[in-house]
């Protein structure tokens, strides 16, 4: 059975980072000049020397974007359904040690926060949870998607890696892509960002794109949580676990985000800072590696950026996000997971993207695409 | 002359995909500039559950036909699925058929393509399969039921023209339902040359929508679809690569 871990366990964390850190301009000249690039383009092309190439990639990532997916762009809306968590994560607000009332919302509460979000137009929905086995487990999610999927053409999950029999259950309830985010690929530093809960165990998680896999989603989305360790070296994992799953899981579409470490109560100080144009080369980066992976930038980031960014590469967004549980409607107030940056309205979002020549791509998914037998 | 599909007669030869496109009123535009008579939509973009729809809005017309597409779909079983459901919903019987399992290159799958086609055709659809452009497949597609068959020139929104030439001019000429080049056109001389060599349409989308101007790049696709089919029926003369001037080897006979 093919498994990610055979290959990145052939990998060595400070040899990706000497390969990426001694690429010159003549690798990101030749790197951009291919009209295919393999990994060692990506190293080139996320490495400090292409800093100067910047504009030309993201000329190149506009148009390979634009050819693909149109002048369009997809908004969805994260759903926190509970923030008890087993697991410390240092970086984490749902964290166990940090003392926030803990909520998990009962079907009468999924209720009131599916129809506000529906209200706020959204056709695509991903559901949130922290990691609480007992409480938020296999049933939790089977009760939620039965109750949840005939409001949204679409759900999505960021919950904790289950097993492959367990997605297996899911996936016929109308789950149809599930995201898990390495956070990194650094197992010294994962270790030290996961000291206790299941979470702890990075090979779990290494290998959950796997399970999804075989158990046949629609989508799988990665990423690395970028302040933890050197972002480049995390991100050419990113990669690399991109190109194995393509091969490996060719009926399956992926996705990728980049989410940068942001402040919440009581939490941890970014180890690495990435600046904007950081973050610009690796979206145009990974758009210049792979011209069908969905890219996806959240309310983390800031309007200014934003609403110049999703033009470089990015091909859905999420919109005015609540990122507690109960966030819409029942508890506005209650702790988030992170401080959002853009704070608009998905409506005034929807208008940025109208005024920048894009459509506003509400529903891209529907029902009859998929045999459903046990929708209520 | 114009084309006959099922129960259908087509004046253009151009039919039109409505994804990309900035805005639904520039689609709209487009495809009025085209002169299309029958555009594809993807059941994944629309509203099937009553709602009011602003692409389906956009798109109603007396002289456009809708061609509902199965695109998202990975088995033969889901795609029925989708097409019973598109019948009800959008009242047209006629059906493109899409299955490709592979999200990154959207490869059709002939196994799953050519069972739905079966069971599609049984139950009374206008069933228009996508496809490799493989003459094999496309005999087998014509015996089970399909109204047309329509292979790729390259792959969808590549822009790279007819990659396929030469295996679109077997299917082609042995073809006995009209054969439509579908994905890869990617400018005007594309749609000529596809034209030039005897398919009975193309289907564009990428090419336009994503063009500088997509209105006057349907004007532009409409021309070279009208040119291309003008010059397949007046027949072309065949290319030579040297003149020829004298008969070397025969001018002995007439001595």
């Amino acid at each position: 059975m093919p498994n990610f871990r055979t290959l990145f366990d052939q990998y060595d964390w400070n040899g990706v980072y000497d390969s990426i850190y001694t690429k010159t301009e003549a690798d990101v000249a030749a790197a951009l000049q291919r009209p295919v690039r393999n990994l060692e383009d990506f190293k080139a092309l996320i490495s400090p020397a292409a800093q100067p190439f910047l504009e030309a990639m993201a000329a190149q990532a506009q148009r390979d974007t634009l050819q693909r997916f149109g002048n369009t762009l997809q908004l969805f809306a994260p759903m926190y359904l509970s923030n008890e968590c087993q697991n410390i994560c240092t970086y984490c607000g749902f964290s166990l040690d940090n003392k926030i009332r803990r909520k998990t919302l009962n079907p009468l509460e999924i209720e009131r926060e599916v129809q506000a979000i529906k209200a706020l137009g959204f056709r695509h929905v991903l559901l949130v949870t922290g990691e609480a086995t007992v409480r938020v487990g296999v049933p939790y999610f089977e009760k939620a998607l039965k109750q949840i999927r005939p409001h949204f053409d679409n759900i999505s999950i960021e919950v904790q890696p289950l097993d492959e029999a367990e997605y297996r259950t899911l996936i016929p309830l109308g789950l149809h892509a599930v995201l898990v985010y390495q956070e990194t690929y650094h197992k010294a530093a994962y270790r030290k960002h996961h000291p206790k809960g299941k979470k702890s165990n990075f090979y779990y998680r290494l290998e959950t794109p796997d399970r999804l896999g075989r158990a046949g989603v629609h989508k799988i989305g990665l990423g690395a949580l970028i302040g933890l360790e050197d972002w480049r070296v995390d991100s050419f994992f990113v990669a690399l676990h991109l190109r194995y799953l393509e091969q490996t899981y060719w009926k399956t579409k992926y996705s990728i985000s980049f989410p940068r470490l942001r402040p919440f109560s009581g939490g941890l100080t970014p180890k690495v800072v990435m600046n904007d144009r950081e973050l610009v080369q690796l979206i145009t980066a990974y758009r210049l590696f792979n011209k069908e992976v969905e890219l996806s930038l959240s309310t983390r980031e800031t309007p200014h950026f934003r609403d110049h960014a999703f033009k470089l590469g990015i091909t859905s967004m999420s919109a005015g996000s609540k990122t507690n549980p109960g966030g819409y409607v029942v508890e506005p107030q209650s702790l988030e997971q992170f401080e959002i940056s853009d704070e608009r309205t998905p409506a005034e979002v929807a208008q940025m993207i109208k005024n920048n020549g894009y459509e506003t791509v509400w529903k891209d998914w529907d029902t009859a695409l998929e045999l459903v037998p046990s929708l209520p | 002359m114009k084309l006959h599909i099922a129960d259908k007669t087509f004046t253009s030869r151009l039919f039109l995909g409505t994804g990309k496109f900035s805005t639904n009123a520039l689609m709209k535009d487009a495809v009025a500039a085209s002169g299309s008579e029958l555009v594809t939509v993807a059941l994944k973009r629309v509203d099937m559950k009553g709602q009011e729809d602003d692409l389906l809005t956009a798109l109603a017309s007396e002289t456009i036909d809708l061609l509902p597409n199965t695109s998202g779909v990975r088995t033969a079983q889901e795609a029925v699925f989708a097409a019973e459901l598109a019948r009800e919903a959008l009242e047209t019987n006629w059906v493109k058929l899409e299955i490709h399992p592979d999200p990154k290159y959207l490869m059709p799958d002939p196994v799953e393509t050519l069972q739905a086609t079966e069971v599609l055709a049984k139950k009374g659809f206008v069933v228009m399969p996508y496809i490799h452009a493989d003459p094999v497949l496309c005999k087998r597609l014509e015996d089970a039921g399909a109204a047309v068959v329509m292979p790729l020139g390259s792959p969808i929104g590549s822009n790279k023209g007819l990659c396929t030439l030469d295996f679109l001019h077997i299917i082609i000429e042995q073809s006995n339902v009209p054969v439509v080049v579908d994905a890869g056109i990617g400018a005007p001389s594309h749609a000529a040359q596809a034209m030039e060599i005897g398919a009975d349409a193309v289907l564009v989308n990428t090419a336009i929508a994503v063009a500088g101007d997509p209105v006057a790049m349907a004007h532009a696709f409409q021309k070279a679809v009208e040119a291309g089919r003008m010059a397949f029926e007046a027949r072309l003369a065949a290319p030579e690569h040297t003149a020829k001037a004298s008969s070397p080897l025969t001018s002995f006979l007439d001595a």
